[in-house]
């Protein structure tokens, strides 16, 4: 489960030696734009460290640098052996990017004894090109387990201003979130970056969610919170979920084929989701209750 | 590996360790200046000379400001110095 994904300075240990108390789903330890060039090789090695001696109760994603920079192979070479769930790879703008790090990590992951594709990647979709490019980049290696939408550096390619309303970037919204779903890969959303707008956090977390996203990423611990509120299944949510199966269980008991539930019928989309709903719901200790509508 | 040029690492923020080195001929000298040297000082020691032997330097001046930095951040740091200002003998 990957509600929310905070980013946290890959060379600040003030942050890094918390991450595991900040209450995101993910952390993601940034190498690129949080890390000043004079800093590279620092960071590397202070988030190899973090990875390696701290315990921490949450995933752990790096965002390594772009392959248009020289620091890319290093940052695998460093990385890789503590064994990230992803790669955010920064500025994938068409699947020759993915792939050639992927080879890279093919053999990186040989050199280690470890099994081929242990480790995901996650392309960070913040170019028109990329956008443009969403499905293919998502299919293009089995290591691509999900997109991740990058708002900032994408409003600057496309020469448009950014807003909180998001309007400029609906386009891109849509558009990743169909190429993620039709490639069977997860989505996330881009940070919201005004950190003391407790209330526009919340209405860009819920537009998110609205559009399909599977969750959002956060450069503040302030925003957490909310994210996970509004990407975790409300108790109206659950309750028709169990419904759903149960009527699909009743259905299949008396011989029926079509089911329906208050008056509407259950096809097999609906069944998926509600299954997704209740695996979560359980992931998060959720009880179901019956007297919520 | 040898160092040939003064280096340093890190910052005097909090949670973190300023880390300088520089070359030497006669063996290691290692001085710390932290705010929990009384509890810590000999264990931050270790933990640099564990470093320094891990990349097989018996020569070498090193100074460290510790700034309440763990033990995987002193070691981040003290590697970091190491490598930018060693190089192969």
């Amino acid at each position: 489960m990957r509600r929310s994904l905070l980013f946290l300075p890959g060379n600040n240990p003030n942050m890094l030696i918390n991450a595991g108390y900040l209450g995101s789903d993910a952390v993601i330890f940034d190498l690129e734009d949080a890390v000043s060039p004079a800093e590279k090789d620092a960071a590397r090695i202070l988030v190899r460290n973090t990875m390696r001696y701290m315990q921490l109760d949450c995933e752990k994603i790096v965002r390594i640098n772009s392959v248009d920079t020289a620091y890319w192979k290093a940052d695998i070479d460093a990385i890789l052996p503590e064994k990230p769930s992803l790669l955010l790879l920064p500025k994938a703008s068409s699947p020759e990017d993915v792939i050639q790090v992927a080879s890279y990590m093919d053999e990186v992951e040989e050199k280690l004894g470890y099994a081929n594709g242990s480790v995901g990647i996650m392309p960070l979709i913040e170019t028109a090109l990329g956008v443009e490019n969403a499905y293919a980049i998502a299919v293009s290696s089995s290591r691509v387990k999900a997109l991740f939408l990058g708002a900032e550096d994408l409003t600057a390619d496309i020469q448009c201003k950014r807003t909180k309303e998001g309007r400029e970037i609906e386009y891109a919204r849509t558009r990743l979130v169909v190429a993620a779903r039709a490639a069977g890969v997860d989505v996330y959303d881009t940070p919201f970056t005004d950190v003391n707008d407790d209330e526009g956090i919340v209405v860009d977390a819920k537009l998110a969610k609205s559009f399909g996203f599977t969750g959002k990423a956060s450069i503040s611990p302030r925003h957490v919170e909310v994210i996970n509120s509004v990407f975790s299944p409300t108790l109206a949510e659950i309750k028709y979920a169990y419904d759903v199966i149960e009527a699909i269980e009743t259905a299949k008991k008396q011989g029926k084929g079509a089911i329906s539930l208050n008056g509407k019928m259950i096809d097999a989309p609906i069944v998926a989701r509600a299954e997704r709903t209740i695996a979560m719901a359980e992931a998060l200790g959720i009880e179901r209750r019956d007297d919520c509508e | 590996m040898k160092i040939i040029k003064q280096a340093s690492a890190g910052t005097m923020e909090s949670s973190d360790a300023y880390v300088e080195i520089e070359p030497r001929d006669n063996g290691l000298d290692i001085h710390i200046e932290s705010v929990v040297e009384q509890q810590f000082g000999e264990k931050i020691e270790a933990t640099v000379r564990e470093v320094l032997a891990e990349f097989d330097l018996n020569d070498a001046e090193v100074r460290i400001v510790d700034r309440g930095a763990l033990e995987c951040v002193i070691r981040a740091r003290v590697e970091t110095a190491i490598q930018r200002g060693g190089g192969e003998v």
